[in-house]
């Protein structure tokens, strides 16, 4: 099995205040097969170098998106870097196939509670539903698209103790993803990764059995 | 005049020899001066009696250097350590002065020399601690910090204990001192006060001591800032010594104590503008006369005492330091200093020092102590000295890794302390940087060479500092060893170079920003080692510019990607240019072949500004460029 390497674009633009995000980007950054790129750090002035970010694209078979979900989409950072790198020519369009067949999620944090993002909560639909712009990006550059894996009531996570369930949670997806074990195929009916999560956990444990009678 | 040459020449020689050794064997430098006292007094032989004479000279630089504690010692902080100043430090030394006092009078001794030997031992050695916790990295822990506190109330307690030791003179020794007087020639002590009645007496010592203070405040600083405006180095040293003597001489003809007022001078001098400069010129001649003192005291131990003597030296030695150690233990467990601080805190002001010399040979000028015992004590000093740097070996071998292992496990401390941050040169472009950093939370030390300019800043309340900052000693006194990082904002080009070239050399740690002036002089601070250089000028013209092309008609957003186009392509120039500038020959560096690079990159600039790629995007604004027209129905196919 074909070892993935991970891209984390990070965007966060007031790190000092953070108490999940900064947390799993330091777990992120610790991870040698991950390439954590803390986008606001290295592009404080919005500048981004296209031809380094396409370069990095191309060097990597999984890209995940990590932010705060502002307004139901992304930090500004993360969409000026959509509409700068993913031109046409290179995401899209005539010969646009250089992200072809890689694998692309967003692993966000939401303030409201998990009982808002349904037709029947104030926001009125789940998150899967909201970030569907992202996951026809996705389509329409021929990547796989892999459901958010997603912390609701972020503000309070810490208080109630469910940042280290969090943690423990995003390092085994990162390992997974690294160890390809994830699809678009067996995750397509899940809004988020985390309700799947035991499920993805059984379906590692048979793929670990397998390997072992292949061995 | 040949004797005064070749005594000099005996001393310097013993001293550039030995105190560098011992500075490596990790001694410090204290007991590398009584070493080399030791190699050319009683071990070679090679100086005599004249140390006496000397030794009375190099008490000078004692002075100097409570002028210099008093300069360190700003009011304000002062009152912020009053805690643990009176009580951490006060409380040692009564309780430590109390117990040798008790233990002295057991060995039946008289009471005042008791006292006597009590005050003495109380005290530390700040030398030989301060050094080594700077030496080690020692100096920001708790241990450190709260010997610090120790140390200053120790080196204050020391004035009264001067003004305190005479009155303690035992009636015989000073009738046999009288008796050997009246033999030998009499000499009159210049004195104003002499035959004076009481009222007068007390009402001269006042008015001296005010005048100490009164004149320091008001009349040094025009004092200084005329001189410096002079703009001649060595009179501002003269100055800054005449200030020193002057007090010193004042206060021995009123029949006070010159360390008294000299450190009540510094105290005075301490918030002001010229304390920096003050420090590096005072520290040199400090320094060597208190080298010089040691080297006498190392001279003057008398090694057939130390023979006859050896068991009780060497028992009284250890006893003193257990004292020590235990009465700083006790102390250290009432003001909860805990774990591995708790030992360094007891270990490290274990032993006696230097003014524990200082006191014995004064105790022996003013007939307190009989002078066969003083040259026992001598000894348990010197020795105890000694032992210092083994018991900081101690801490660090066996001490410190026992409680390592339980810190590892805390985490990390969110926000570090920050290190200080130099700014040299507070012109118009150091300002701003300075108020850039201070207004979030930076420490800064802000030096100019500008009298006007640090007097201005100074009415605005910011705190800077008159010198000029490529002294070495100045820089040293700003605290270079310890700083993160130092602005260069000085406005002279050689001598900023100069600097960047000192300071990465000597402090390799230490991050140099520096301001250039232009392209050449941002190649050579870069050829000096500076980490960042930019041209000062250059992103103010940038802005200019840009308001100048929107103000033409340009959409302002699109102005913003031209600068940041132009700033890329510049900045990839540049560096390109700068390898051109290194293999340039030597005094022309802007040779034929870099100017030919320059104009060929100012044509690659204005093709980087207009030319569309490939039908793709100018890079000007690439990427806010729009796919190709038609290109939506190819999407169908």
């Amino acid at each position: 099995m074909k070892n993935k390497k991970i891209l984390l674009l990070f965007a966060h633009p007031s790190q000092h205040r953070s108490e999940v995000n900064a947390e799993m980007f330091k777990l992120a950054t610790s991870l040698d097969f991950v390439t954590a790129v803390d986008l606001y750090a290295e592009y404080p002035r919005f500048n981004i170098d296209i031809d380094k970010e396409q370069q990095r694209l191309i060097s990597h078979d999984i890209v995940i998106f990590q932010f705060p979900l502002y307004w139901y989409s992304t930090p500004a950072i993360l969409k000026e870097w959509q509409d700068l790198v993913l031109e046409y020519g290179f995401a899209y369009g005539t010969d646009g196939e250089a992200l072809l067949d890689k694998t692309f999620l967003c692993a966000i944090t939401a303030g409201g509670k998990k009982e808002a993002y349904c037709a029947q909560g104030y926001n009125h639909f789940n998150l899967r539903e909201l970030l569907q712009p992202l996951e026809q990006t996705a389509t329409l550059t021929g990547m796989n698209y892999l459901p958010p894996f997603a912390l609701y009531s972020s503000r309070s996570a810490t208080v109630e103790n469910r940042l280290d369930l969090h943690l423990t949670q995003w390092q085994n997806l990162l390992h997974a993803l690294h160890q390809d074990k994830i699809s678009s195929q067996n995750t397509q009916a899940m809004i988020t990764l985390n309700s799947g999560y035991q499920e993805l956990l059984n379906t590692n444990q048979v793929t670990k059995t397998t390997n072992k009678e292949a061995l | 005049m040949t004797i005064y040459f070749v005594q000099a020449f005996i001393y310097l020689v013993a001293a550039v020899i030995t105190v560098p050794l011992a500075k490596k064997l990790g001694l410090g430098s204290v007991l590398g001066y009584l070493i080399a006292g030791v190699i050319i007094g009683p071990i070679t032989g090679i100086v005599g009696q004249e140390t006496i004479t000397i030794q009375h000279f190099a008490e000078f630089g004692v002075v100097m250097m409570l002028f210099l504690v008093g300069l360190e010692l700003e009011p304000k902080m002062l009152w912020k350590m009053r805690n643990r100043l009176l009580g951490l430090g006060g409380l040692q030394v009564l309780i430590t002065t109390g117990i040798f006092t008790l233990i002295a009078l057991v060995f039946k001794q008289p009471w005042t020399v008791a006292l006597a030997i009590g005050l003495i031992f109380s005290l530390s050695s700040t030398a030989i601690v301060l050094q080594t916790f700077n030496e080690k990295g020692l100096s920001k822990t708790e241990g450190g910090q709260n010997a610090f506190s120790v140390l200053l109330m120790q080196d204050i307690a020391v004035i009264p204990m001067l003004a305190f030791i005479p009155m303690l003179a035992l009636p015989e020794l000073i009738e046999a001192a009288q008796q050997v007087q009246s033999t030998a020639e009499h000499h009159e002590e210049l004195s104003l006060v002499a035959g004076l009645p009481t009222w007068a007496y007390a009402s001269a010592i006042l008015a001296s001591i005010s005048g100490v203070i009164v004149l320091g405040h008001f009349l040094s600083r025009p004092l200084f800032h005329y001189v410096a405006s002079s703009g001649l180095r060595e009179i501002f040293v003269a100055t800054a010594l005449l200030l020193v003597v002057g007090i010193a001489a004042l206060m021995s003809l009123v029949g006070l104590s010159p360390a008294l007022g000299t450190f009540l001078a510094g105290v005075v001098l301490a918030n002001s503008e010229f304390r920096h400069e003050l420090e590096s010129n005072i520290e040199p001649f400090k320094g060597l006369l208190l080298g010089l003192f040691f080297i006498t005291v190392g001279a003057g131990i008398n090694f057939a005492i130390l023979n006859e003597n050896l068991v009780l030296i060497i028992s009284l030695t250890l006893a003193v330091m257990f004292v020590k150690a235990l009465v700083l233990w006790i102390l250290a467990v009432i003001f909860k200093i805990k774990d591995s601080n708790r030992w360094l805190f007891a270990l490290s002001l274990a032993q006696a020092g230097e003014f524990g010399f200082v006191l014995l040979s004064f105790t022996l000028q003013n007939h307190v102590i009989p002078s066969g015992l003083v040259s026992i004590l001598q000894l348990v000093v010197a020795l105890s000295m000694f032992l210092t740097p083994v018991l900081f070996i101690v801490f660090e071998k066996v001490i410190l890794p026992r409680y390592q292992a339980s810190n590892n496990q805390k985490d990390f401390d969110e926000i570090d302390e920050q290190g200080t941050v130099i700014i040299a040169g507070v012109g118009r472009f150091g300002q701003i940087v300075n108020r850039l950093l201070v207004a979030n939370g930076v420490k800064t030390v802000v030096l100019d060479h500008e009298v006007s300019q640090v007097e201005n800043l100074r009415k605005i309340h910011i705190k800077s500092y008159f010198g000029d900052a490529t002294r070495p000693e100045l820089l040293h006194t700003a605290g270079i060893e310890s700083a993160k990082m130092l602005v260069i904002a000085i406005d002279n080009k050689e001598e900023a170079k100069e600097l960047t070239h000192y300071v990465k050399h000597n402090y390799p740690q230490v991050k140099v920003f520096a301001r250039a002036f232009d392209k050449g002089h941002s190649y050579e601070l870069k050829l000096a080692g500076a980490d960042y250089t930019i041209n000062e000028t250059y992103h103010s013209a940038l802005e200019l510019g840009g308001e100048a092309m929107t103000n033409l008609g340009f959409h302002p957003f699109s102005v913003e990607h031209k600068k940041s186009a132009f700033v890329k392509t510049e900045s990839d120039a540049s560096a390109q240019l700068y390898k051109q500038w290194q293999h340039g020959s030597e005094g022309e560096k802007f040779d034929p072949d870099y100017r030919k690079l320059f104009i060929q990159l100012e044509e690659s600039m204005k093709l980087a500004m207009s030319a569309d790629r490939m039908d793709k995007h100018s890079s000007g604004e690439r990427g806010w460029t729009p796919p190709p027209k038609g290109y939506e129905n190819k999407f169908d196919e």
